[in-house]
Formats: structure tokens, sequence, C-alpha cells
């Protein structure tokens, strides 16, 4: 990174008003802002669903099949008469809840066995490091087919699927974080003073992981939302009636592509557009909260 | 070193023993099994009598744990046994999709390295200009579009623009052809999977080009380089790209790891005959000594490609040995 | 258990006596073209072979590549695939034997030309061993069929081109459970020498085509048998099934030429698009489809075991509206009862509108399930239902279903599962509130397909007993003429689908089948498993 960015960096960090903070990170992460704009849209759009959306995402009308875009359906309708746009905006609830439950629930429980295994080292490490290895090497894919194939399809089923692959690659950078945060002298003093396991772990290390978790959560808030997607062109994601992108796709992208291609596009740009805001405004947090990490 | 190497061979057992435990129970939570979709799967009439007939012959009726010897002694035998579903051969229906899906990870991956290095090196050149932000969205783009939808854009495209431009709609073909018996039939029909995964995968690999090559550039003989007043893109080609290969090169061998068993859905839309469609129907038709037996081979994969880039970096960095 | 098989076997009975009764007029071969010789046919198929062996197996994925390999003893014509009752001879000569005393033995003579791929002359003894393999195999040999065969007293060959079936009692049960696609003449010198596994693997028939290699997964390829019984056919110089499990990229196949046909069918939009892209180098076959998803509500649970909630269940469904716009966007659209509704025991459109359900008025319909909810106390009754993981139809008529309850205030949420779970919630756990359950014959029998909604059947689900309709059942097995088993159909009909609202019935499927123009001589069969030996198709190119 170059000289005058570390400067405005270091400017960023020490000024007050975040409306400063906020100009320089547009002018320093032109992409990252793009980003955020995007995830911002999405956030609104997902909180609001039930002011913005025109009609009811769910209500079959077949009278209005497969409408093209109009002034009274502005995204047009899909094979049930049901509006797009309503499936669209409800669908950033569906896709953002998936997406930052499953993100949370992978970080935390990664973060607290990545700590937890660091800090106890050993042979407790050990076997812990050798867990992981058996959850990573299951291509994330594979492994959400299986929870399904357990448990069954539906919205909480596709978290849990999505969130267990998470929970080791959080759990290992996280990890090798906290190991050299152990070689430091004051967790010793800390431990000399006798303070227990759970206190060390979540005063002095849990903060100076922090940086690395975070990062990891914007990453896998995209991956989460694609990873929804497939599982359910694979038939065993979200289902319906319930507004959801991956599923407005499956069913439709496949029938409809040509006869009535909005069917098709909108979600797919949904995703699309989606995941990529995520991914900007994740690699923009990257250089700005660790530009360390920028290699990893 | 011989120490190291041996110390990381025998980390890989438990791994691969876990990973056996865990998808053999994983696959018997599973509800239902092979025999009923088999039997009554198309909704004709099934006789209980001949369910529980299939399930005898398959030893699917047998106690748990006699089971679970039976797949753990084969798997230590090499003898996978026979799928639940045809009756073949397990080496046998993972060596006919084997050729396939190496095949399209090599295609892949040299895809991606022809996207990531020239695009991750002007990237990294061209730092926070306009360029830059072009290629990064560029390659990020490439991991936010949802591959089914890429592929399912690719081949209507293909129809609809070769029916306007020849009259006659065109797609790749759908069944594979060995390169060795006709490479052009067997390109016109990878190419497309292949450029569609390739690109997906190169955004990983361009991110990590630029951020090496940056890192490179300040290094101080770069700076030399530049003082003795060498030409930029000498200083690019011959001093720093070289020093910032070995990083993208892990990236590009992990990914390829990922390739080689991941491909389901993209071998899905593309009705690739490969080993990520094997799994999915594997799955589906709840057989479970194929699934165990690709997974066994999709972790062996894996474990032995992160094995091969510890030992790299072992070698090129003496420390990690002692560690 | 048992006594829904004899059942089932009792039922096939009356369907000959019907058969006969029916008397099916063959239309004449329909094309006046003179066939072209030549060319290799490329289909696709949506499914997966398991093994090779027909008296084992029963998905389409397995017919559809292997039958062209076999013959059959009977067979449904040919060229008159939509009768539900014409069969003709396939290794036999002359026509299909009718019974002789009192209907408990059929002689079916063999043809003398015929020979196994493998150069074996065909005789008696093959048809024997075939059809003793498939009804009285050994034990731990599996027989996915033979539970159709129950009135089967022996079967022998009287010399070495007759074939004798004796049958324990009059049952036309029998000559359509001959004419099942399933049942490959297999050759006895295999069975003997080979075991009884080896059609798993291996492949030896006397059909139109031999085969020349299977590349799991991939394809399965035949070449035109010379020796063929039927002289002149086949046609084809070869074919070669492709195997092609993702719906759009059959039809895009077929649209590419990458392949010409595809057996099972389409959902509406991809006809319409493929119609659109290549003009008339597409032909367009379309038949009412021997399939048919059911709502089962489950009796053992709360409120389902409340007739009034069941009932408006079923006339909450607006079926003729449906029928209109469902059939735009799902291979379902014909309105009937518990009958394929083509067939002569079907109910006609003045009998449908009295079943609870059928009414043309929907707003009296729905007005009479609220009432009955409320009456119920289960007025915004909620529930799941159990769907599989399939779109075409599965997935669209469970979504529109869910709509529709909701029409009368019922609040669903759909659970749809993979197949196996599907099924294991369906048949073993038997826990769910109502599920989507669906009915799939080959040849037609309604007689027997309607044993499903008897709640002592081995394939209903809905965990009820009633005695009445079994009675009913009874007296339709046994009556004789078609007026009779018609006005027994109707009470039976009314019973399980309107008075007791047992199961619902919601539209029978509809099978589309777009193929290229060049392809000639194939006509559509009211079932998937039908009319696929390949035979009598050409190319036109």
């Amino acid at each position: 990174m170059a000289v005058t960015t570390e400067a405005e960096l270091e400017e960023l960090a020490t000024k007050a008003s975040w409306y400063d903070k906020l100009k320089v990170f547009m002018r320093q992460q032109p992409l990252g802002a793009i980003g955020g704009g995007i995830v911002l849209l999405m956030v609104l759009m997902a909180l609001f669903a039930d002011f913005l959306a025109p009609y009811d995402p769910e209500l079959n009308a077949f009278e209005f099949m497969l409408v093209a875009p109009s002034w009274e359906f502005i995204l047009g309708t899909d094979q049930f008469g049901r509006d797009l746009l309503s499936r669209i905006v409800y669908g950033a609830r569906t896709a953002l809840f998936v997406g930052f439950t499953s993100a949370f629930i992978g970080s935390f429980i990664g973060l607290v066995l990545g700590v937890g295994s660091a800090y106890f080292g050993g042979k407790i490490d050990l076997i812990f490091q050798r867990v992981m290895d058996i959850f990573m090497a299951f291509p994330l894919i594979i492994m959400a087919l299986a929870v399904v194939a357990i448990f069954g399809t539906g919205i909480q089923n596709v978290i849990i699927a999505i969130t267990i692959p998470f929970i080791p690659r959080c759990a290992r950078v996280v990890r090798s974080t906290a190991l050299s945060i152990r070689e430091i002298p004051y967790i010793d003093a800390a431990r000399a003073l006798g303070y227990s396991h759970i206190r060390i772990i979540l005063r002095h290390m849990v903060p100076n992981v922090m940086a690395p978790f975070l990062i990891m959560i914007t990453a896998f808030v995209g991956q989460a939302i694609l990873l929804e997607a497939s599982l359910s062109y694979l038939g065993l994601g979200v289902q319906e009636p319930t507004p959801a992108w991956g599923l407005m796709l499956q069913g439709g992208a496949e029938e409809y592509a040509e006869s009535a291609p909005w069917v098709a596009v909108w979600p797919g740009v949904a995703i699309s557009l989606a995941v990529f805001g995520f991914n900007l405004f994740g690699d923009a947090i990257r250089d700005v909260l660790d530009p360390r990490l920028r290699s990893q | 070193m011989f120490q190291y190497i041996f110390k990381r061979l025998l980390l890989m057992i438990p791994t691969l023993i876990g990973a056996a435990i865990l998808i053999f129970f994983v696959l018997r939570l599973i509800p239902g099994d092979v025999c009923e979709l088999r039997l009554a799967g198309s909704g004709l009439y099934a006789d209980p009598e001949q369910i529980k007939l299939c399930r005898d012959n398959l030893g699917l009726n047998d106690p748990i744990l006699v089971q679970f010897w039976d797949f753990i002694f084969g798997f230590l035998t090499f003898d996978m046994g026979e799928s639940m579903w045809t009756g073949r051969a397990i080496t046998y229906e993972i060596g006919l999709r084997f050729q396939l899906s190496l095949q399209v990870a090599v295609m892949a991956t040299l895809v991606a390295i022809f996207i990531a290095i020239p695009l991750g090196t002007i990237s990294a050149v061209k730092q926070n200009t306009w360029i830059d932000y072009f290629v990064r969205a560029f390659s990020i783009a490439g991991i936010a579009m949802p591959s089914f939808w890429l592929g399912i854009i690719i081949i209507l495209g293909l129809l609809i623009s070769t029916q306007a431009m020849f009259g006659e709609p065109w797609m790749p073909p759908i069944q594979y052809v060995s390169p060795f018996e006709d490479l052009w039939a067997n390109l016109s029909q990878l190419i497309w999977p292949a450029v569609a995964t390739g690109y997906r995968y190169s955004a990983v690999a361009t991110r990590m080009t630029r951020s090496a090559l940056l890192e490179v550039l300040r290094e101080d003989y770069i700076r030399t380089a530049r003082a003795k007043g060498l030409v930029e893109k000498l200083i690019i080609n011959r001093h720093a790209l070289k020093n910032s290969l070995l990083p993208v090169v892990t990236v590009i061998g992990i990914e390829f790891a990922f390739l080689m068993g991941g491909l389901v859905v993209t071998e899905q839309v593309f009705n690739l005959n490969g080993l990520g469609k094997l799994f999915v129907e594997s799955v589906l038709n709840q057989d479970f000594t194929l699934t165990q037996a690709l997974v066994m081979v999709v972790v062996t994969v894996f474990v032995f490609t992160n094995f091969l880039v510890d030992i790299c970096y072992a070698w090129l960095d003496p420390r990690i040995r002692y560690a | 258990m048992k006594y829904a098989a004899l059942k089932y076997a009792t039922a096939f009975a009356v369907g000959t006596v019907m058969a006969v009764g029916m008397s099916a007029t063959p239309t004449k071969a329909a094309s006046d073209e003179k066939p072209k010789m030549g060319g290799v046919l490329n289909f696709v198929v949506g499914s997966k072979i398991p093994s090779y062996d027909g008296h084992v197996e029963t998905t389409f994925g397995m017919v559809h590549p292997i039958r062209p390999f076999y013959s059959l003893l009977i067979r449904v014509n040919p060229n008159n695939p939509s009768s539900p009752t014409d069969f003709v001879c396939d290794v036999c000569e002359g026509d299909v034997p009718a019974g002789a005393d009192g209907g408990k033995t059929f002689t079916f003579k063999i043809r003398k030309d015929i020979k196994f791929h493998d150069g074996t002359p065909l005789s008696a003894k093959d048809v024997v061993a075939t059809f003793k393999k498939i009804i009285f195999p050994p034990e731990g040999v599996a027989s996915s069929r033979k539970a159709f065969f129950k009135m089967v007293e022996s079967v022998e060959a009287t010399d070495d081109y007759t074939v004798e079936f004796k049958l324990k009692f009059a049952s036309g049960a029998f000559i359509p459970a001959v004419a099942t696609p399933f049942n490959f003449i297999y050759s006895k010198k295999d069975l003997d020498e080979k075991g009884y596994t080896w059609h798993r693997k291996n492949i030896n028939g006397t059909g139109p085509f031999r085969f020349v290699q299977h590349q799991p997964g991939s394809f399965v390829e035949g070449k035109k048998y010379e020796n063929y019984h039927f002289k002149g056919q086949p046609y084809l110089d070869g074919f070669k099934a492709i195997s092609a499990p993702k719906m759009a990229l059959r039809l895009q196949a077929i649209r590419g030429d990458r392949a010409a046909i595809e057996f099972r069918g389409f959902p509406p939009k991809a006809r319409d698009d493929l119609v659109k892209a290549l003009g008339d180098k597409v032909t367009v076959q379309e038949s009412d489809w021997n399939c048919v998803l059911m709502v089962t509500p489950n009796q053992k649970k709360k409120p389902f075991d409340d007739v009034r909630v069941r009932k408006a269940l079923t006339l909450a469904v607006d079926r003729w509206g449906g029928s209109k716009y469902l059939s735009k966007i799902a291979i379902v659209k014909t309105v009937g009862g518990v009958v394929f509704p083509q067939h002569p025991l079907a109910a006609n459109k003045d009998e449908l509108v009295k079943l609870a359900g059928y009414g043309t008025d929907i707003k009296a319909s729905r007005a009479e399930a609220r009432r009955l909810l409320k009456e119920a106390g289960q007025e915004g009754m909620s529930f799941t239902l159990n769907n599989r993981g399939v779109d075409q139809p599965y997935k669209v008529v469970g979504t529109w279903l869910i709509d529709q309850w909701k029409k009368v205030g019922m609040n669903v949420t759909q659970q749809v599962n993979p197949s196996p779970v599907f099924y294991d919630i369906l048949r073993k756990k038997k826990n769910f509130d109502v599920s989507i359950d669906f009915n799939c014959q080959s040849v037609i029998n309604p007689i027997a397909d309607v044993t499903k909604f008897l709640g002592s059947a081995g394939n209903n689900y809905g965990q009820y007993d009633d005695p009445v309709l079994e009675g009913i059942y009874d007296k339709l097995s046994r009556a004789e003429s078609v007026e009779e088993q018609r006005k027994y159909m109707r009470e039976y009909e009314t019973r399980a689908l309107s008075d007791q609202a047992h199961l619902g019935v919601t539209l029978w499927w509809y099978k589309i089948n777009p193929h290229r123009s060049y392809v000639k001589g194939w006509k559509i069969a009211p079932s998937h498993y039908l009319n696929q030996s390949l035979d009598n198709i050409w190319l036109d190119k």
C-alpha cells in the first residue's frame, strides 16, 4: 500500500467524525463504497419489504401468468402469476437471513473453537486440528448435501447445512492468529495472576482476533447467499412458496429462460449483485482493518 | 526433512479414518434406502417382500457394525466393493468419470491461470487506478454469478446465436468423447464448462497475484533494479512476477483439489458425466457404498494436496520444519 | 397385505372381461409413407439405469435404453398404443389367445423363426424359463412383478413351440400382466449356465437391436439386429440412449439436434419454446397419461380423522380452473376421478361434477369448505404438506394446492424432501399431516389400479379402514358387464373421493412429446413405459 494511503488510514483512525471517515473510505476504496452501497440497499429492502413490495409475494394469480415487465408489474410475473418485484424484495429478506445467520453462527462457533484450541494447545489442539481437517476436507457443497439429506429441506436446515462448513474455515484462521497472540507475554502474565481460562480467552484473546473474524464474516455472507442458491438449484434449498432468489431461479430459470426471460434474469441479477456487493465490501474492510491480511 | 515428511504423513491417517467414520454414520442417518427408491420410486406397485429381499441381498439388514467393518476393511485393502445401485465395481464407476473430471479440472485451471496472472499483474502495476478497479470488479463478478446461471446463459446463448447466424441451432455435444478419439468433439464439449469454471476460480488467483506482486514490488531489490534504470516491463516480468508466483501456485493447487471433487453444479448444467454428477446421483439414490467411496476419494485428494503444499513450504522455509 | 395382493390379482380378472367387451379397434398405421431404412436415433433419457434386468427394475430409466434389446411374449400394439386394450403377439404367433377352460388355460404358439442375438434359437423352453423366473423365482431371487401373477398355477411347455399357462382362477389380470413391458424374454441357456443374476450386467435378447456398449452415466448404444423376427424391421441402423438428468438440457438437446426425441414428456412451455424455435422441424404428440398425484391426509392424525376437514381439503381445490391454468405450466391437465380419464369406466363430466371438489361453481365449493371447517372447529388450521423434491409436476402442483387451501383460510407449509426422505415419511414413519402420493402404472387397468384407494392396500398410506368401501370394491371386482362395473365404480368413486374424501385426486398427468419431425413411426402411448421397442421408428432424413 502506498505511503500516502497509510497516512490517510492513520488519519482515518484518529478522526472523530464518522462522516469524514466515510469520505476517506469512499475516496480510498471506491469499489468498497459501491459494495457497501449494494449491501445497504439490500438491508433496506429486507427491512422494509412490507412497504416496498407492491403485492403479496406468495399470491397465485393465474390470470396474470408470465406477464412481461410493465407498469403494473415492474419486473413481470412468474409462472404462478406472482409479482417478481415483490418476490425479489422479500427474497432479500430470505437471503440476508440465511446469509447473516449462517455466517454469524458459523464464525462464532469457529471463533470459540479456534481461540480455545490455540489457548489450550498441546493434545487438545492436536485432536481439534485433526477434527477440523476432516470437516475441511469435505467439499462445502458435499457437506451441505449430506446435512439436507439428513434433516430435510426448509430454511432452518439450509442454515445448518451452510453453517457447518463455515466452522472449520473460520476456526483455522482464528486459531493461527490466536496462536501468535498466545506467545505474547501478557497472556502469561494473566495466567500467573490466576485468572480463569474463560476470562483470559474472552478478555484477552478474543478482542485480538476480531479483525480476521470480521473479515471472515463479510466473506461468509456472500458465500452463504451463493450456496443457498446452489442448494436450491439442486432441489435441496429453501422451498416453495417462500420467496428466495435461488429457488426462483431453480423453477423458473430453466423452463422459462427463453419464453419469459425476466423470470430467469432478475433473480440471477439479484444474487450476483448481492454476492458482488458483499465481496467488494469485504475486500475493502479487509484493507482498512488489517493491511497485513491482504496477502492471505 | 524426511522426519518432517514422515510426521506429516502420519498425521494424514487420523484425518482419513475420521472422515471414513463420519461419512459412514452420516449416510446411515439419512432416512430411507436404495431398495425403497429402486423398487417403488416410479410409482408402480411395489411388493414389500421384494424390498426386503433387495435389502438382504445388499447387506442392508446386517448389523451396523458388520457393515462398518466391511467398509473399513474394504477401504484398507483397496477393495471398494460394488455400487448398490448398479451392482458394478466402484473402481470401474469412478475410473470412468475420473478421466473427464481430471480433464475439466486441468482445463479450468489453465483458463484460470491465463486469466489470473495477466489481470493480477496489470492490477498491481496500475494499483488504485480505474484499470485496477475494473479488473477487480471483473474478477469478483466471476465469483458472484451462480455457476448454473452462467451455464444456462452460455448454452442458451449458443443456441440462439448460432440459429441467428447459421439458421440451425448448435449446442455443445452432450456425451463425452475421449480426447484421444476425437479431440475436436472432446474440446467442443468441454471448453464451455472449463471457461465457466476457470473464470470463476480465477478470482481468487487474480487477487493473490495482485497482492503478492504488490508485496514484491516494495522489496529492496526491485528498488535497486529501478534505480539501475531497468525498463519497468523487464522489472515486472523478470524479477517481480517470478518471485511472487509461489503463493499463487499454492492457491491454484488447492483450488485444483476442489475442482476434482467439487464441480457438482457445473456438471449438472452441462450434462458432464463426471465425479460431481456421480456424487449427486449416488447421494440421491442412497447408494451408500458408492457415496462412501467417492467421499473418501475426494478427501484423500484434498488431504494429499495439503500435504504436498506443506512439504513445499517446509522445503522453502526451514523454520516450519522445526515448529 | 396378502389380502391386498389377492385383490390386485382378482382385479385384473375383470379387466379382461372388459377388454373383450370393449373390443379394441386397431386403427390402421397412420402414415402412408413408406419407411426409409437407415440412420441412428439419438434420444435423451432423464433417469438412470440401475441394472439391465427388466424382471427386477421398475424405472423407465431402464426401459427406454434396454427394452429395444428384448422381445416380450405379447405387447401393446405399437401401431395403436393409445388403446388400453389392444395387445398383439410379439414372439407368439397369431392373435393373443383367449382363455380356454373357463378362462383358466392360455395357450401361446411360439414363432419358430426367432434367434437370440448370440445365435441360440428361441423355443417355448425359453419363454417358460423366463416366466418361471418372474412368477416363481427361487428363494432369494428378486422379481418385482411376482404379485401380478398370483393367479398363475403353472407355466409349462407342452412341446417345443407351445407354452401353456394354467390359472388357479379365471383372471383377466393375466393378459395385461403378460404384456407388461418389463417381462423381457431371456434365453433358458443363459439362465441355466450363467445364473439368475447374469442379466443384471449382460444382455442377450431377441429384440430389434443388439447391445453394443454402455457407458454408465453417459449412454447406451444399440445396433440393428439383422435377424429380427419382424421382417424388414427395425428400420433404424441403431440407436443411442443418452443420459441427461436435467430437463432443460434434454430440451436443449432436441433443439440443438443432439437428440431427436425424449420419450417421457416435457412441460408445456418447453413444447412452446421448441415449436417457436424450430417451426415445422418439430412435431408434437400429446396424450393423457396414466399417472396422477393425490392428496393423502393422514387419518391417524388430528384433525384429519374428521371427514369434514378432509372434505374441506378437496372442496377448496378448483380443479376446472386448475386444468385451464396449470396445464400451461405443468405436465397435468385432465380433470378426472379414480379412473384414467380416457377409459370407458371413467366418470364423464356430468358424473364428476357431483363429487365434492369437482363442482363448477368454485365459490360455492369454497363457502362449503369454510362452513365445514368452522363446524369442525378448524378455521384457519395450519398443517404441513409432505412433497417430493421433483419439479414436474410435484412441486408445481404442491405450490398450486397450497394457494388453493389458503383461499379457504388454511395455512399450509410445504415440506419438499429428496425422494428417499419423502418415501420414508410416507411409507415408514407415517407421521405426516398431509402428503402428496402418486399412482403411475404402465398397462392401463382401472379395476386393478383403483385398489390404491382401499385402506387395506399395500400402497395406500392414508391409514384408514373403511369396510363400506371394501364392500363396494368386492362387488365391483365381481361385476361382469361393463354397465355393472360402471355402476359400482361410480359408487366406489363417490365413497372414496367425496363422501369420505379419503384421498384427493388432483389433475391427471398430460404427456407431451415434442420431437424432431424426421422421427417417424413412433406413436405416443398413455404411459412412458409402453411402446418402447423402437422397431417401427424410422428417420425421414
